[in-house]
């Protein structure tokens, strides 16, 4: 009987958030508060992009087990919505946030439709391959201005009301933009939905016999994950005012699963933390010049041979406790 | 690191206030102006720390300071990604007290650039970027562009191709709004000229395989084969060409964006007979060869490419601007002042930044030599015609420039 109790009660505990995490979530909260009045702010917002379009990233890779290598093309195509409806159609920011990651997410509808009846690298493949159509087609079409991008896209005022091109302003959107979709990946990875992407993780013929309809909840977090990378795609076009073929580049879509496994794959943390070095890298090392892709390639060569769970990963392994 | 970010604010502040007293023009007591360009990958060599090198020499041949204030120059890579490029730039204006910002190749990072210094109210001395659009519906009162664009190259190739006997044209054109626009514009010059355009045909971007379109190249029969394209394929189809005997069986084929960097990958052997348009080449006279000896013995023996010739240009300009005007607060009355002051230097001559931000100077109409006909390292070019400043550039009337009234 006390036994029984015991189960019940660690079984209750587990399906609840860990104090740590809130703990984490906290300190990530406050560094974010603190953080403008140190470092430039339009940097921290960059970062936070990543972090978000990371951690869209990682809940296919690190929850469903779908490694994704066209995870560019719905960042890119969110970015080339928002910044057409908000500079030639003269929309508000969230209206063009929101013809952004609708776009992001009928996109990934239909590029998940096909994907997800493949397995393993011809997964990859197959977002690889309609990723980079997607590519030329943006390199084409005279919307997108072609290898000069969109460019001085207007900031203009939130609701009619906000102005955005105030820095701080900004910040404040961006902050609360990354926190809502950290916090929607953070609530599907812990509700039964996220257990059932999990138990396919593990092991998708079992998941089958258990009678769940493996390839909609495939498709459902793939949709998810689009959409947050478009999300993640039309807030950066709105802080830097542009939008180029870089976001729809197939090293995009490389540089995301360095983010990911740098962070550590399957952390809730970790493609912020991954985020946060190789944003750091780019910015504060391109004073070194070339030296730049060496470090990142060293980097990543270190983190695969040295600590295969990232940053996060052997930090929850030293603490015991899952980040 | 923050904290030391903090001292060095705040030194400079001092350093700003301590200067104030002596020189009340120049914010922060010191000029410093960024090289932003591509340090490690495709424009790495014919921009990156020559480019640098170049700058610093511009500051050093000024004599290192303007009315007493102190020049400093900093660099760092765009990595040619645009909102790499519009970070550093947002952070140099920004943090980092810079009053201006060289160089800049990548057309997708130069306008973004150019955007953003309209916004700070610095200066923008482009000297690596090729799109027209610079200084046409996209132009600013605080963007110079000094080197080159693609229209200067699609004119100079077109015109002095057909004035030279090349009066009938096929294109090799990439794919997309880049190739498109360079072929555009190429063929209206060759038939304005009274030359024809026999076809064209168009390839994906980055391809490796050019033998069916160089073919067709061949079969139409044209004297001029047109490569509107950039980069990889421009060199890719350079070689294959070459394989093909293209040249030596008597068509001509024309670079519309090559560089001396390009030649210098591709070799001789190979390149030879390419007719291309630069904006400089090193050894033009006695005044381009002893400056860009100096630039060569400290840039590892490399000579200097016309993006480069075009930084030390441009910065020299903008210090002869500042030192007239005696204040680097307002990038536009900057920029102002150097259209107003004709432009004059050992490496481009005369010349002048016209209204809409476009600097005017001679053209030149190369020819790639033989590797007999080369005498040593960096010999590359005959001189066939020079284009006047006056008729190398677009004029002030087509560019749809909102400045231009």
């Amino acid at each position: 009987m006390a036994s029984a109790t015991g189960q019940i009660g660690t079984a209750a505990a587990a399906s609840r958030a860990p104090v740590h995490q809130y703990v984490a979530f906290a300190v990530m909260v406050l560094l974010l508060v603190a953080a403008p009045f140190a470092i430039y702010p339009i940097f921290i917002m960059k970062v936070l992009c990543f972090a978000l379009f990371a951690c869209a990233f990682n809940l296919l890779i690190g929850y469903v087990g779908l490694l994704s290598f066209g995870h560019a093309a719905f960042l890119g195509a969110a970015g080339y919505i928002t910044g057409h409806a908000a500079k030639v159609w003269g929309l508000t920011p969230e209206l063009a946030i929101v013809a952004g990651v609708a776009t992001s997410a009928v996109l990934g509808l239909v590029v998940g439709a096909l994907a997800i009846r493949r397995q393993g690298i011809y997964f990859a493949m197959i977002t690889l391959a309609l990723a980079q159509m997607l590519y030329f087609f943006c390199l084409q079409a005279p919307f997108t201005g072609g290898e000069d991008g969109i460019q001085a896209i207007p900031r203009g005022r939130l609701f009619g009301l906000i102005d955005l091109s105030d820095m701080m302003t900004l910040y404040v959107v961006v902050v609360i933009i990354f926190l809502a979709g950290f916090l929607l990946i953070y609530r599907t990875i812990h509700s039964p939905f996220g257990q059932v992407l999990k138990a396919i993780r593990e092991n998708e013929p079992r998941a089958v016999s258990l009678g769940y309809d493996v390839d909609r909840y495939k498709l459902v977090a793939f949709v998810l994950s689009a959409a947050l990378s478009g999300l993640a795609g039309a807030t950066k076009v709105l802080v830097f005012q542009l939008a180029s073929l870089t976001d729809v580049h197939w090293a995009m879509s490389g540089e995301v699963v360095l983010m990911a496994l740098v962070g550590g794959l399957g952390t809730i943390f970790g493609p912020v933390a991954g985020a946060v070095v190789i944003i750091s890298l780019q910015n504060y090392l391109a004073q070194l010049g070339a030296w730049v892709t060496v470090v990142q390639g060293v980097i990543f060569v270190l983190c695969v041979l040295a600590f295969r769970r990232g940053i996060m990963g052997e930090l929850g392994r030293l603490l015991k406790r899952p980040f | 690191m923050m904290k030391k970010r903090l001292l060095g604010t705040t030194a400079a502040l001092l350093a700003g206030l301590a200067a104030g007293s002596a020189h009340a023009a120049f914010s922060d007591g010191k000029i410093k102006i960024g090289v932003l360009n591509d340090q490690s990958s495709l424009y790495a060599d014919l921009s990156g720390q020559g480019s640098v090198l170049a700058a610093r020499m511009a500051v050093e041949d000024f004599g290192g300071s303007v009315n007493g204030t102190p020049v400093e120059i900093i660099f760092a890579d765009h990595q040619n990604k645009a909102d790499i490029g519009s970070n550093i730039a947002r952070q140099w204006y920004d943090v980092e007290q810079v009053d201006a910002i060289a160089d800049v190749p990548n057309s997708a990072v130069a306008l973004a650039v150019s955007q953003i210094t309209r916004d700070k109210n610095k200066v923008h001395l482009n000297s690596g970027a090729g799109t027209s659009s610079l200084t046409g519906d996209k132009c600013s009162p605080n963007t110079v562009h000094w080197t080159y664009d693609t229209w200067a190259l699609a004119n100079g190739t077109g015109s002095a191709v057909v004035e030279n006997g090349g009066d009938s044209w096929f294109f090799l054109t990439a794919d997309y709004a880049f190739g498109h626009a360079l072929e555009g514009d190429t063929a209206a010059v060759v038939k304005e000229k009274g030359g024809q355009v026999l076809g064209e045909v168009r390839h994906p971007l980055n391809t490796a395989d050019f033998s069916s379109f160089l073919l067709q190249a061949q079969g139409s029969g044209a004297k001029v084969i047109g490569l509107a394209n950039a980069g990889s394929d421009t060199t890719n189809a350079i070689k294959q060409a070459s394989e093909f005997g293209i040249v030596q069986a008597g068509q001509t084929l024309a670079g519309l964006l090559v560089f001396i960097t390009d030649v210098h990958g591709l070799g001789l052997q190979t390149a030879q007979g390419l007719t291309l348009t630069e904006a400089f080449y090193w050894d033009l006279n006695d005044e381009t060869r002893a400056w860009s000896k100096r630039f060569a013995e400290q840039n590892g023996g490399k000579q200097p490419t016309m993006v480069q010739a075009g930084v030390y240009g441009a910065v020299l300009h903008y210090l002869k601007a500042l030192a007239e005007t005696g204040d680097d607060s307002d990038g536009v009355k900057v920029v102002e002042q150097m259209k107003a002051m004709p432009t004059e230097d050992p490496l481009f001559g005369k010349g002048e930044v016209r209204v809409d931000g476009r600097t005017t100077h001679p053209m030149y109409l190369l020819q790639v030599k033989t590797p007999e006909e080369s005498k040593g390292p960096w010999d590359y070019y005959n001189v066939v015609s020079t284009i006047p400043a006056d008729q190398a550039f677009r004029p002030l009337d087509k560019g749809g420039c909102e400045l231009v009234k």
